[in-house]
Formats: C-alpha cells, structure tokens, sequence
C-alpha cells in the first residue's frame, strides 16, 4: 500500500487513528484508570514532554467529567535521566511541574504518547524516585508500538500497533500540533 | 553552542538563550527534596583557581555537584603552581587525570584560551585577569531576565532581554564583569550604557557595542537596571581617582541617588562589594537589590553550562 497523503497534518503517513477515535481511545483509557483505581481518589496523572503533557491534561478532564473529581496534573521532563544523552547533542529541556501536594503515597500515572523501546519510561521511573515515593506507578499510553529493548508493559493502552522498526510513528495533537491524529510512515532506515 | 566558554562573545543569541531558557528549567530543582540529577556522572570537573575566590568557586562546585560530576578543586596556593610550575604543565597533568572540564579562573587575561588548546576536554572561564567573566554576565541576564520581564518556567522560554536599560557603572577598566555583561547583553537585545570617570573606561570602548556616560545622576532616571562594579583596589597600579571619597561621592550608589531611579529598577552588584565605596549598605539590602538572587542564580546558571558543554555526546562539532 502506498503511503496516503494526510490532507489535515501536511505529513506523510498512513493516518492510523483519527480524531475521533483518539477521543474514544482516551475515554476508554479514562474508564480503565477510574476502574483499576478504585474511582481514582487518590491518583496524580504526569505527563511525560512533549505530548504526554496534552494527554495527561485530557485524561483528567475526562475523568472530572465522569466522577466530579478534581485529579491532579502534572508534567514530568526525563531528559536529565536518560541513557541516551552521550549518544546526541545535548538536548534541550523539558517542562517538570509536579502538584504541590507531591506524591507520597498517591498512585502516579505516566502518560506518553508511544511506547516504543521503553528507555523513556526507564528514565521517568528513575526521575519519580527523587521525588518522593509513590503508592505504586503506571503507564497509559496512546500508542504501543513494540520492540521493547526494557522489561517495561503498559497498564492502559490506546491502540496496540504492530510496527516494523523501521517505521516512525507520529502523534499529532491539538495543543501542539492543531490536529488530532496517529500517522505511521516508512522511515526508510532499517 | 561551542565546545569552551571562554568570552561571552562566542554566544549566538539562540546559544544564550538555550542557556538561560535550560536554567530555567534547572531553577525548581532548588525546592526539591533531592537536589541532584544523575546527568553528569561518572565525568570529572576540575576547579583550576589561579585567583582567590569564593562565590564562583563555590558556585561552579555546587553546580558539578547537583549534576552528579566528580569534582577536583585545584587553588594555586599550596599546590606546585607554588613551586614555580607553568600553566602548561598543570593543564597536561589534569588532562593525564582525565578532566572532561576545566573551570579556570586566572589573574592573566587568555589563560583560558591558551589553556583550551593543550586539554581534550571543555574549557570554562571563571575569570581571567581584566577580560571576561561570561558565566557572570549569564547569570546576570538570567536575573534580569526573571525580575524585569516578570517571566520564569516555560513563559520565559525564548524571551530576550530586548528594550531592557542596563547602566554599569564604576571601575569598567579592570572589570571581566562589564566586558562581558556588554557583550551578553547586547547579544539579548539590551541597552547599555557605561557609566564611570573617564579614567576607568578601557582606551578601545569606543568598540564595544554600549554607549558611554561620564554622568551617572544623568544616567539613571532611564535605567530599569543598575549593575554596580567593584572598585579593585589590587588592580590598580595608577591614581586613577583623587580619593575614594570623592570616586563614592559622584559614582557610588546611596540612597539618594537610588531614588532617583524608575519604580521598577533593579540593582545589581556582581560581588563582592566594598560597602560604602561603590555602594552604600541601606542600598545592597534593600528590596531592590539582587546581590542574594544573583548568588543563587548562579548555581543555577553554571548547572545549563555545565550540561550543555558535557551532557551531550563527547565531541559535539564532529556530528554537527
């Protein structure tokens, strides 16, 4: 199949998910963390930057809207702690707003956009230990592409999307972006 | 941004503001719990003070240290320097060590520079002899930066310190501090002005990219910002002003003269201050003053430094 053009984003890319069904993956995921915490009294949702930030922001909009419940938001930037630095420029950083209650004893939930080698999702593991240490953690992502290189799995996920490593995978979002959408493109690059 | 910082002229504005915007970001690891990142480890800074100091090198210190780098402070009292040993041959021992850094600070001006050529790793200035200080005038910015444009966190992302007054006065002859506060701040879009006797300016101002005032009461109604520079006595070998008196009477900040200035208005001093001679004490304390903020700052300011020089790949020129 030849690569669509994708008329919104400008991009090349198949569009995997659009929109809509990027709101109703969200809804779901929103479901499952209210579920699987016991109506998430005592939760903090953490975006990982850049686009973990919108999706944790949407998540607790969404859960506000079913159970009334204010959850706090947050940004948590991991480049200080990858194991990649040495291998690129040094990098711009990101964003870290914790709430200011902190979170001792809260369950905290990652939020990324794609899961992919599972290095980022190490580093934000490592990052949490300084700030305190949490009931317990997890991991909501939009999209799960596979090849893990770390024993790391997510507890809630968007849309479970078989790639080839030699595909990127883009997520585009309103706040960032100004559309909504999962494109896949062929790298070229094995 | 280059491998070495060794004059605020060898920042683009995109560098300068890459530095005060990763600052930024750095500033809230202050009220963590645990002050410290991982990012650095396992590399070695070397602390090569030539001249006494404390604040930079506690500073630098402090900044290697919440990176998680090992630190090494060399001062030459004590040290073979003492015995008569050559900038060379300390350069070449530390690079035996392995120094992926070395903070220098030097009574003579280009020791960093001729330094940079004999070590594999990157080279800061912390201070040579009347030349530049640029983690100072980054520092510096970096406080402008937060008082006058009201912004810190991600507002102050990308902002310039453009249209922002910035009068320095005093001793600008001996001063690495105005030389490189000139050129820092320029870079960001400033405004500034030197105020000082005639005597004090450097033969080649003329140059430099600032206007020149012999009048400081002139000067200051339309400054939003007044850095204050340190008489250095140990540096003057000439009668540069009849007395200290008269030097404080018609270029020293009191409290008269800080009323002078707009509401807003900050004043700055890079320390340490000679109380009474450039500046009076009712003025270093009062709310205007930044001279505490500045200190803290500069931990802050050294860590983007630091991080950038060494947090990326080893020989960043080689990928670029």
């Amino acid at each position: 199949m030849c690569a669509a053009r994708n008329p919104v984003a400008g991009r090349d890319g198949l569009a995997v998910l659009d929109g809509e069904e990027i709101r109703r993956a969200l809804t779901r995921i929103a479901h499952e963390i209210l579920e699987r915490t016991h109506g998430g009294g005592e939760i903090i949702l953490l975006g990982i930057p850049t686009r973990g930030v919108p999706l944790a922001r949407r998540l607790a909009a969404r859960i506000g809207e079913f159970e009334g419940l204010e959850v706090p938001c947050g940004s948590l930037d991991v480049t200080m702690h990858r194991d990649d630095l040495r291998l690129r420029p040094a990098r711009a950083l990101g964003r870290t707003e914790l709430p200011a209650a902190g979170i001792d004893g809260k369950t905290v939930v990652l939020v990324d956009d794609v899961l992919y080698s599972g290095r980022t999702v190490r580093a934000a593991l490592d990052a949490l230990t300084d700030f305190g240490r949490p009931l317990a953690v997890q991991l909501a992502v939009l999209v799960d592409r596979g090849h893990r290189e770390l024993p790391i799995r997510a507890d809630y996920v968007g849309k479970n999307l078989p790639t080839s490593q030699r595909e990127v995978v883009h997520v585009l979002l309103a706040e960032v972006d100004d559309t909504d959408a999962v494109l896949i493109e062929d790298g070229g690059q094995p | 941004m280059k491998r070495h910082l060794i004059s605020a002229a060898d920042l683009s504005r995109a560098d300068a503001l890459l530095i005060l915007d990763t600052a930024e970001e750095l500033a809230s690891l202050a009220d963590r719990p645990i002050k410290k990142l991982p990012t650095l480890r396992g590399r070695t800074v070397v602390n090569l003070f030539f001249e006494d100091s404390t604040r930079t090198r506690i500073s630098f210190e402090a900044a290697a240290k919440r990176l998680s780098a090992d630190v090494i402070n060399f001062s030459a009292k004590g040290s073979s320097v003492a015995k008569g040993e050559s900038l060379k041959d300390t350069a070449l021992t530390l690079e035996a060590m392995g120094a992926d850094a070395v903070v220098i600070r030097h009574g003579a001006s280009g020791a960093p520079h001729r330094l940079a050529g004999w070590v594999q790793g990157s080279v800061v200035n912390a201070g040579d002899g009347t030349h530049e200080h640029p983690t100072q005038a980054l520092l510096d910015a970096f406080t402008i930066r937060r008082r006058l444009k009201g912004l810190s966190g991600a507002a102050a992302r990308g902002e310039g310190l453009d249209g922002i007054r910035v009068t320095i006065v005093g001793d600008v002859l001996h001063s690495r501090v105005a030389r490189s506060n000139v050129l820092l701040l320029s870079t960001l879009g400033a405004e500034v002005t030197l105020a000082a006797p005639p005597t004090l300016l450097p033969l080649a101002v003329g140059s430099w990219p600032c206007a020149v005032s012999y009048d400081l009461d002139n000067e200051l109604p339309k400054s939003d910002v007044v850095m204050m520079l340190r008489v250095q006595q140990e540096r003057m070998t000439a009668a540069y002003f009849p007395s200290i008196r008269e030097y404080s009477r018609r270029y020293g900040l009191d409290v008269a003269r800080m009323a002078r200035l707009p509401e807003h208005a900050i004043v700055m001093h890079p320390g340490p201050m000679n109380r009474g001679v450039e500046i009076a004490a009712e003025v270093a304390d009062s709310a205007r003053s930044t001279i505490v903020e500045q200190v803290a700052n500069g931990v802050t300011t050294r860590m983007a430094v630091l991080y950038l020089l060494l947090g990326g790949t080893e020989f960043p020129e080689v990928t670029q």
